[in-house]
Protein backbone atom coordinates (compact mmCIF):
# COMPACT_ATOMS: atom_id res chain seq x y z
CA UNK A 1 0.00 0.00 0.00
CA UNK A 2 1.44 3.04 -1.01
CA UNK A 3 0.88 5.99 1.29
CA UNK A 4 2.27 9.03 1.43
CA UNK A 5 3.51 11.07 4.13
CA UNK A 6 0.86 12.79 6.65
CA UNK A 7 -1.88 10.39 5.26
CA UNK A 8 -3.72 9.29 7.91
CA UNK A 9 -3.92 5.86 7.22
CA UNK A 10 -0.12 5.99 6.85
CA UNK A 11 -0.14 7.86 10.67
CA UNK A 12 -2.28 4.81 11.80
CA UNK A 13 0.23 2.04 10.68
CA UNK A 14 2.98 4.07 11.99
CA UNK A 15 1.10 4.32 15.55
CA UNK A 16 0.31 0.24 15.53
CA UNK A 17 3.69 -0.27 14.37
CA UNK A 18 5.23 1.93 16.85
CA UNK A 19 3.20 0.16 19.64
CA UNK A 20 3.89 -2.93 18.27
CA UNK A 21 7.96 -2.34 18.49
CA UNK A 22 7.77 -1.12 21.77
CA UNK A 23 5.86 -4.10 23.42
CA UNK A 24 8.03 -6.38 21.53
CA UNK A 25 11.07 -4.80 23.37
CA UNK A 26 9.50 -4.69 26.36
CA UNK A 27 9.02 -8.34 26.49
CA UNK A 28 5.26 -8.16 26.47
CA UNK A 29 4.49 -9.73 22.94
CA UNK A 30 6.16 -11.23 19.89
CA UNK A 31 5.18 -10.87 16.53
CA UNK A 32 4.33 -14.91 16.39
CA UNK A 33 1.75 -14.61 18.84
CA UNK A 34 0.18 -11.87 16.88
CA UNK A 35 0.29 -14.21 13.72
CA UNK A 36 -1.62 -16.73 15.04
CA UNK A 37 -4.30 -14.44 16.79
CA UNK A 38 -4.99 -13.75 12.93
CA UNK A 39 -5.19 -17.22 11.93
CA UNK A 40 -7.03 -18.28 14.76
CA UNK A 41 -9.74 -15.83 14.94
CA UNK A 42 -10.61 -16.65 11.93
CA UNK A 43 -11.02 -20.75 12.28
CA UNK A 44 -12.71 -20.21 15.33
CA UNK A 45 -15.08 -16.92 14.51
CA UNK A 46 -17.19 -19.03 11.52
CA UNK A 47 -17.76 -22.48 12.80
CA UNK A 48 -18.70 -20.47 16.08
CA UNK A 49 -22.00 -19.58 13.86
CA UNK A 50 -23.06 -23.10 13.46
CA UNK A 51 -21.91 -24.51 16.92
CA UNK A 52 -24.62 -22.15 18.09
CA UNK A 53 -27.27 -24.02 15.56
CA UNK A 54 -25.89 -27.08 16.54
CA UNK A 55 -26.40 -26.46 20.63
CA UNK A 56 -29.91 -24.85 19.92
CA UNK A 57 -30.97 -28.18 18.13
CA UNK A 58 -29.32 -30.67 20.84
CA UNK A 59 -31.82 -29.15 23.35
CA UNK A 60 -34.87 -27.67 21.56
CA UNK A 61 -36.70 -30.54 19.67
CA UNK A 62 -39.16 -27.75 18.44
CA UNK A 63 -36.08 -25.90 16.65
CA UNK A 64 -34.44 -28.87 15.77
CA UNK A 65 -37.06 -30.05 13.67
CA UNK A 66 -37.70 -26.40 11.80
CA UNK A 67 -33.71 -26.93 11.35
CA UNK A 68 -34.33 -30.48 9.80
CA UNK A 69 -37.43 -29.23 7.76
CA UNK A 70 -35.87 -25.76 6.70
CA UNK A 71 -32.47 -24.89 7.74
CA UNK A 72 -32.37 -21.09 5.97
CA UNK A 73 -35.38 -20.19 7.54
CA UNK A 74 -34.38 -22.01 10.89
CA UNK A 75 -30.90 -20.39 11.00
CA UNK A 76 -32.37 -16.63 10.34
CA UNK A 77 -33.64 -16.81 13.70
CA UNK A 78 -29.97 -16.02 15.10
CA UNK A 79 -29.54 -13.13 12.91
CA UNK A 80 -25.73 -13.92 12.11
CA UNK A 81 -23.83 -10.76 10.53
CA UNK A 82 -21.59 -11.64 7.64
CA UNK A 83 -23.92 -12.43 4.52
CA UNK A 84 -27.03 -14.60 3.56
CA UNK A 85 -27.07 -17.67 3.72
CA UNK A 86 -27.62 -19.79 0.49
CA UNK A 87 -30.48 -22.60 1.00
CA UNK A 88 -28.79 -24.29 3.60
CA UNK A 89 -29.86 -28.30 4.40
CA UNK A 90 -28.61 -29.39 7.89
CA UNK A 91 -28.47 -33.40 7.28
CA UNK A 92 -28.81 -35.42 11.02
CA UNK A 93 -26.36 -37.92 12.23
CA UNK A 94 -27.71 -40.75 13.93
CA UNK A 95 -26.59 -44.33 15.29
CA UNK A 96 -27.88 -45.21 11.98
CA UNK A 97 -26.15 -42.60 9.44
CA UNK A 98 -23.31 -40.67 9.18
CA UNK A 99 -23.10 -38.10 7.17
CA UNK A 100 -20.33 -36.33 5.19
CA UNK A 101 -20.43 -33.15 3.74
CA UNK A 102 -18.31 -32.42 0.20
CA UNK A 103 -18.32 -30.09 -2.86
CA UNK A 104 -16.82 -32.15 -5.93
CA UNK A 105 -16.68 -29.13 -8.53
CA UNK A 106 -15.03 -26.69 -6.32
CA UNK A 107 -15.57 -25.19 -2.73
CA UNK A 108 -19.41 -24.64 -2.28
CA UNK A 109 -19.43 -24.25 1.70
CA UNK A 110 -21.91 -22.59 4.19
CA UNK A 111 -19.71 -20.23 4.97
CA UNK A 112 -22.08 -17.82 6.68
CA UNK A 113 -22.70 -20.65 9.37
CA UNK A 114 -19.29 -22.21 9.56
CA UNK A 115 -16.80 -19.90 8.17
CA UNK A 116 -13.79 -20.61 6.01
CA UNK A 117 -13.36 -23.93 4.27
CA UNK A 118 -10.20 -25.27 6.12
CA UNK A 119 -7.56 -26.02 3.02
CA UNK A 120 -8.18 -29.91 2.68
CA UNK A 121 -11.65 -28.83 2.19
CA UNK A 122 -10.89 -27.24 -1.35
CA UNK A 123 -8.56 -30.12 -2.17
CA UNK A 124 -8.73 -32.38 -4.71
CA UNK A 125 -7.85 -35.71 -3.36
CA UNK A 126 -10.10 -35.17 -0.98
CA UNK A 127 -13.08 -33.83 -3.08
CA UNK A 128 -12.67 -37.16 -5.31
CA UNK A 129 -11.86 -39.93 -2.71
CA UNK A 130 -14.90 -38.68 -0.08
CA UNK A 131 -17.37 -39.94 -2.95
CA UNK A 132 -15.15 -42.96 -4.16
CA UNK A 133 -14.00 -44.20 -0.81
CA UNK A 134 -15.79 -42.62 2.25
CA UNK A 135 -14.64 -45.05 4.93
CA UNK A 136 -11.24 -44.91 4.24
CA UNK A 137 -10.84 -41.26 3.85
CA UNK A 138 -12.74 -40.84 7.06
CA UNK A 139 -10.50 -43.35 8.56
CA UNK A 140 -7.90 -41.47 7.76
CA UNK A 141 -9.41 -38.40 9.53
CA UNK A 142 -9.24 -40.84 12.92
CA UNK A 143 -13.19 -41.41 12.28
CA UNK A 144 -13.75 -45.05 11.89
CA UNK A 145 -17.64 -45.65 10.95
CA UNK A 146 -18.67 -49.53 10.90
CA UNK A 147 -19.96 -51.47 8.14
CA UNK A 148 -23.32 -51.49 9.37
CA UNK A 149 -24.27 -47.61 9.75
CA UNK A 150 -24.91 -45.93 6.68
CA UNK A 151 -23.18 -43.34 5.03
CA UNK A 152 -24.30 -40.44 3.04
CA UNK A 153 -22.30 -38.00 1.16
CA UNK A 154 -23.33 -34.75 0.24
CA UNK A 155 -22.38 -32.68 -2.74
CA UNK A 156 -22.66 -29.10 -1.94
CA UNK A 157 -23.19 -26.88 -5.23
CA UNK A 158 -23.59 -22.73 -5.24
CA UNK A 159 -27.35 -23.52 -4.77
CA UNK A 160 -27.46 -25.92 -1.98
CA UNK A 161 -24.91 -25.88 0.96
CA UNK A 162 -25.09 -28.77 3.75
CA UNK A 163 -23.94 -29.08 7.42
CA UNK A 164 -24.10 -32.16 9.50
CA UNK A 165 -25.75 -32.01 12.89
CA UNK A 166 -23.86 -33.88 14.69
CA UNK A 167 -24.96 -36.75 17.23
CA UNK A 168 -24.74 -34.98 21.00
CA UNK A 169 -22.16 -36.57 23.08
CA UNK A 170 -23.27 -38.64 25.39
CA UNK A 171 -22.72 -36.83 28.37
CA UNK A 172 -24.12 -33.63 28.01
CA UNK A 173 -27.40 -34.05 28.87
CA UNK A 174 -27.27 -31.28 31.27
CA UNK A 175 -25.02 -28.81 29.82
CA UNK A 176 -25.73 -25.26 29.10
CA UNK A 177 -26.67 -24.73 25.55
CA UNK A 178 -23.41 -21.85 25.39
CA UNK A 179 -21.12 -25.20 27.17
CA UNK A 180 -22.42 -27.29 24.81
CA UNK A 181 -21.96 -24.93 21.34
CA UNK A 182 -18.18 -24.72 22.98
CA UNK A 183 -17.51 -28.36 22.16
CA UNK A 184 -19.09 -28.67 18.78
CA UNK A 185 -16.39 -28.33 16.34
CA UNK A 186 -16.05 -27.40 12.59
CA UNK A 187 -14.67 -30.59 11.89
CA UNK A 188 -18.07 -31.73 13.07
CA UNK A 189 -20.32 -29.98 11.06
CA UNK A 190 -18.06 -31.22 8.03
CA UNK A 191 -19.16 -34.68 9.23
CA UNK A 192 -14.81 -35.75 9.38
CA UNK A 193 -15.23 -35.67 12.99
CA UNK A 194 -17.32 -37.11 15.99
CA UNK A 195 -18.00 -35.28 18.90
CA UNK B 1 -18.17 -17.02 24.87
CA UNK B 2 -16.32 -13.98 26.65
CA UNK B 3 -13.62 -13.56 23.64
CA UNK B 4 -16.82 -12.11 21.54
CA UNK B 5 -16.98 -8.73 20.09
CA UNK B 6 -20.74 -8.13 19.28
CA UNK B 7 -23.05 -5.34 19.09
CA UNK B 8 -21.04 -1.69 18.79
CA UNK B 9 -17.98 -3.77 19.02
CA UNK B 10 -18.61 -6.21 16.13
CA UNK B 11 -15.64 -5.58 13.73
CA UNK B 12 -16.08 -5.39 10.27
CA UNK B 13 -16.48 -9.10 8.86
CA UNK B 14 -17.96 -10.90 5.12
CA UNK B 15 -18.11 -14.35 4.59
CA UNK B 16 -17.32 -15.01 8.04
CA UNK B 17 -14.22 -13.69 8.12
CA UNK B 18 -12.49 -10.70 9.42
CA UNK B 19 -11.91 -7.64 6.96
CA UNK B 20 -8.68 -6.17 7.14
CA UNK B 21 -8.49 -2.95 4.64
CA UNK B 22 -4.64 -2.65 5.70
CA UNK B 23 -2.43 -5.02 7.48
CA UNK B 24 -1.99 -2.64 10.46
CA UNK B 25 -5.30 -3.08 11.29
CA UNK B 26 -4.73 -7.10 11.55
CA UNK B 27 -1.65 -5.86 13.81
CA UNK B 28 -3.50 -4.13 15.80
CA UNK B 29 -6.55 -6.64 16.41
CA UNK B 30 -3.96 -9.46 16.89
CA UNK B 31 -2.12 -7.23 19.33
CA UNK B 32 -4.86 -7.00 21.50
CA UNK B 33 -6.00 -10.15 21.41
CA UNK B 34 -2.63 -11.65 22.35
CA UNK B 35 -2.23 -9.29 25.28
CA UNK B 36 -5.11 -10.48 26.42
CA UNK B 37 -4.35 -14.05 26.28
CA UNK B 38 -1.28 -13.53 27.80
CA UNK B 39 -3.36 -11.91 30.62
CA UNK B 40 -1.74 -7.87 30.48
CA UNK B 41 -5.54 -7.40 30.69
CA UNK B 42 -8.76 -9.38 30.20
CA UNK B 43 -10.68 -8.79 27.12
CA UNK B 44 -13.97 -7.17 29.07
CA UNK B 45 -11.16 -4.50 30.29
CA UNK B 46 -10.66 -4.23 26.21
CA UNK B 47 -13.71 -4.28 25.33
CA UNK B 48 -14.65 -1.42 27.38
CA UNK B 49 -12.32 0.77 26.20
CA UNK B 50 -13.41 0.11 22.69
CA UNK B 51 -17.08 0.44 23.66
CA UNK B 52 -15.98 4.09 24.85
CA UNK B 53 -13.77 5.00 21.86
CA UNK B 54 -16.66 4.03 19.71
CA UNK B 55 -18.99 6.18 21.67
CA UNK B 56 -16.66 8.98 21.53
CA UNK B 57 -16.48 9.27 17.92
CA UNK B 58 -17.26 12.54 16.06
CA UNK B 59 -19.70 11.06 13.56
CA UNK B 60 -19.81 13.79 11.02
CA UNK B 61 -15.81 13.91 10.68
CA UNK B 62 -15.37 10.10 10.53
CA UNK B 63 -17.01 9.96 7.20
CA UNK B 64 -16.54 6.22 6.56
CA UNK B 65 -17.28 4.31 9.81
CA UNK B 66 -13.55 3.15 10.73
CA UNK B 67 -13.64 1.14 13.35
CA UNK B 68 -9.76 -0.02 13.32
CA UNK B 69 -9.14 3.78 14.31
CA UNK B 70 -10.86 3.09 17.21
CA UNK B 71 -9.83 0.09 17.92
CA UNK B 72 -6.16 1.69 17.73
CA UNK B 73 -7.19 4.58 20.22
CA UNK B 74 -8.72 2.15 22.95
CA UNK B 75 -5.63 -0.13 22.81
CA UNK B 76 -3.80 2.72 22.50
CA UNK B 77 -5.49 4.14 26.36
CA UNK B 78 -5.80 1.13 27.89
CA UNK B 79 -1.83 0.30 27.73
CA UNK B 80 -1.17 3.69 28.58
CA UNK B 81 -3.47 3.30 31.27
CA UNK B 82 -1.83 0.00 32.59
CA UNK B 83 1.78 1.83 32.17
CA UNK B 84 2.57 -0.82 29.57
CA UNK B 85 3.34 1.67 26.78
CA UNK B 86 3.71 5.26 27.92
CA UNK B 87 2.64 8.37 25.67
CA UNK B 88 5.40 9.72 25.56
CA UNK B 89 7.84 6.54 24.52
CA UNK B 90 5.10 5.93 21.90
CA UNK B 91 5.68 9.41 20.38
CA UNK B 92 9.30 9.39 20.28
CA UNK B 93 9.18 6.45 18.59
CA UNK B 94 6.39 7.34 16.15
CA UNK B 95 8.66 10.38 15.47
CA UNK B 96 11.60 7.90 14.67
CA UNK B 97 9.56 5.84 12.14
CA UNK B 98 8.03 8.93 10.71
CA UNK B 99 11.36 9.90 10.02
CA UNK B 100 12.79 7.00 8.42
CA UNK B 101 14.27 7.12 4.78
CA UNK B 102 12.20 6.71 1.71
CA UNK B 103 11.96 2.95 0.74
CA UNK B 104 12.30 1.16 4.07
CA UNK B 105 10.69 -2.17 4.73
CA UNK B 106 6.69 -1.18 4.55
CA UNK B 107 5.90 -4.18 5.73
CA UNK B 108 3.54 -3.40 8.33
CA UNK B 109 1.22 -0.77 6.35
Amino acid sequence: MSEHENHPASQQSIRAEAIESLLIEKGLLSEDAVDEVIVQYNERVGPMNGAKVVARAWKDPAFKLRLLTDGTRAVEEFEFTGGQVEKLVVVENTPAVHNVVVCTLCSCYPWAVLGLPPKWYKDPAYRSRIVREPRRVLAEFGVQISSSKELRVWDSSAEIRYMVLPEMPSDSESTSEEELAARVTRDAMIGVALL
Amino acid sequence: MSTELSGITQPPMANGELIFEAPWQGRVFGMARALSEAGLFSWNEFREYLIKAIAARDREAEGDYAYYDHFLAALETLLADRGLVAPEPLETRCAEFRARPHGHDHGSE
